[in-house]
């Protein structure tokens, strides 16, 4: 199955930076300002129709120029296949298109992503921390957060009577 | 001649308060406050076989209005802490706090940005449980301790009046 996907990124009309092959599954890169259609692409595109989005993360790699990572992990129910789309960010703009609009799956994912990573999602319809606490500075996940930092434990929030 | 050989063994003379305490110690309501794995261990200390019931602890109520005993079993995270805390202030007096398992008592192996150092941070613990997780019998230890300590208070009471 995943011969079949290999043939057909021969033909893929988009360009890729680089492409790998790990535990099984493809993985491709492809530009920050493309993953819009990508995405689009690889979600409706005869043979391809990757309609699920089974996850979306993040990696910090402070050693390198373009620092952040967000991963997509896509999953084909009709053909079967599998596919990661990475896209590499800059430190300095962590700035990418929100999938929102073609996976309802994205909305939390991207939200963990900010909540950790502080890379904002452009077009998201609810971009704010999903699993600390308002008012938490910082990412936790950025290899530059002091490890054994901690914060302000949060008062309790007023119900109303 | 004292009120006791006067009526023969047809009555106890005891105090008021340590009468309320008796009975009190044996008819605690708790509510779990189970976050974690080690609300898994709770629901083995009320099943037939450790039978919390036996302590008459059996009646688990599910709003704070009802219980006496909060019974914090898992993980508190910092986003976690303000609602542990309002749950604490919606429990009526007189109440007791156990502390289950490590996490609960100390945020167990968790030291990071997230989890909060132990539950004593923001509500007061009468027992601490220790165990990753406690084993029922150690629970339903850390009640008895709380009984005696209902006991203890009472007696105390009685002592400055
Ligand atoms: S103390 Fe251990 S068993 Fe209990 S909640 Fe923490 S990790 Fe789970």
């Amino acid at each position: 199955m995943s011969g079949d996907l290999e043939n057909r990124l021969e033909q893929f009309p988009f360009e890729i930076l680089e492409k790998g092959k790990a535990l099984g599954d493809l993985t491709i890169v492809v530009s920050r300002e493309k993953i819009s259609e990508v995405l689009r692409f690889l979600r409706d595109a005869e043979g391809y129709r990757f309609d699920l989005l089974v996850d979306l993360s993040a990696v910090d790699f402070p050693n390198r120029e373009e620092r952040f990572e967000v991963i997509y992990h896509l999953y084909s129910t009709s053909e079967n296949h599998r596919l990661r789309v990475k896209v590499r960010l800059p430190f300095e703009e962590p700035m990418i298109d929100s999938a929102t609009d073609l996976w309802k799956a994205a909305n939390w994912y991207e939200r963990e992503v900010y909540d950790m990573f502080g890379i904002r999602f452009n077009g998201h319809p609810n971009l704010k921390r999903l699993l600390l606490p308002d008012g938490f500075e910082g990412h936790p996940l950025r290899k530059d957060y002091p490890m054994g930092k901690r914060q302000k434990i949060p008062v309790p929030v007023e119900v109303p009577s | 001649m004292g009120l006791k050989e006067l009526l023969g063994g047809t009555v106890v003379t005891t105090k008021l308060a340590e009468m309320v305490a008796w009975g009190r110690k044996n008819s605690l309501w708790p509510l779990p406050y189970g976050t974690a794995c080690c609300a898994i261990e709770f629901m083995g200390t009320v099943s037939s076989v450790f039978d919390i019931s036996r302590f008459g602890a059996e009646l688990v109520r599910f709003s704070p209005r009802q219980a006496d005993l909060l019974l914090v079993l898992g993980t508190i995270n910092y986003k976690q802490a303000p609602i542990l805390k309002r749950i604490y202030e919606q429990m009526c007096e007189p109440k007791w706090v156990i502390a289950a398992g490590a996490c609960a008592s100390s945020g167990g192996f968790y030291n990071n940005y997230a989890v909060l150092q132990g539950i004593d941070e923001v509500i007061p613990v009468d027992v601490y449980v220790p165990g990753c997780p406690p084993r029922p019998e150690a629970i339903l230890n850390g009640i008895m301790m709380i009984q005696k300590k209902i006991e203890n208070q009472a007696k105390e009471m009685g002592r400055v009046a």
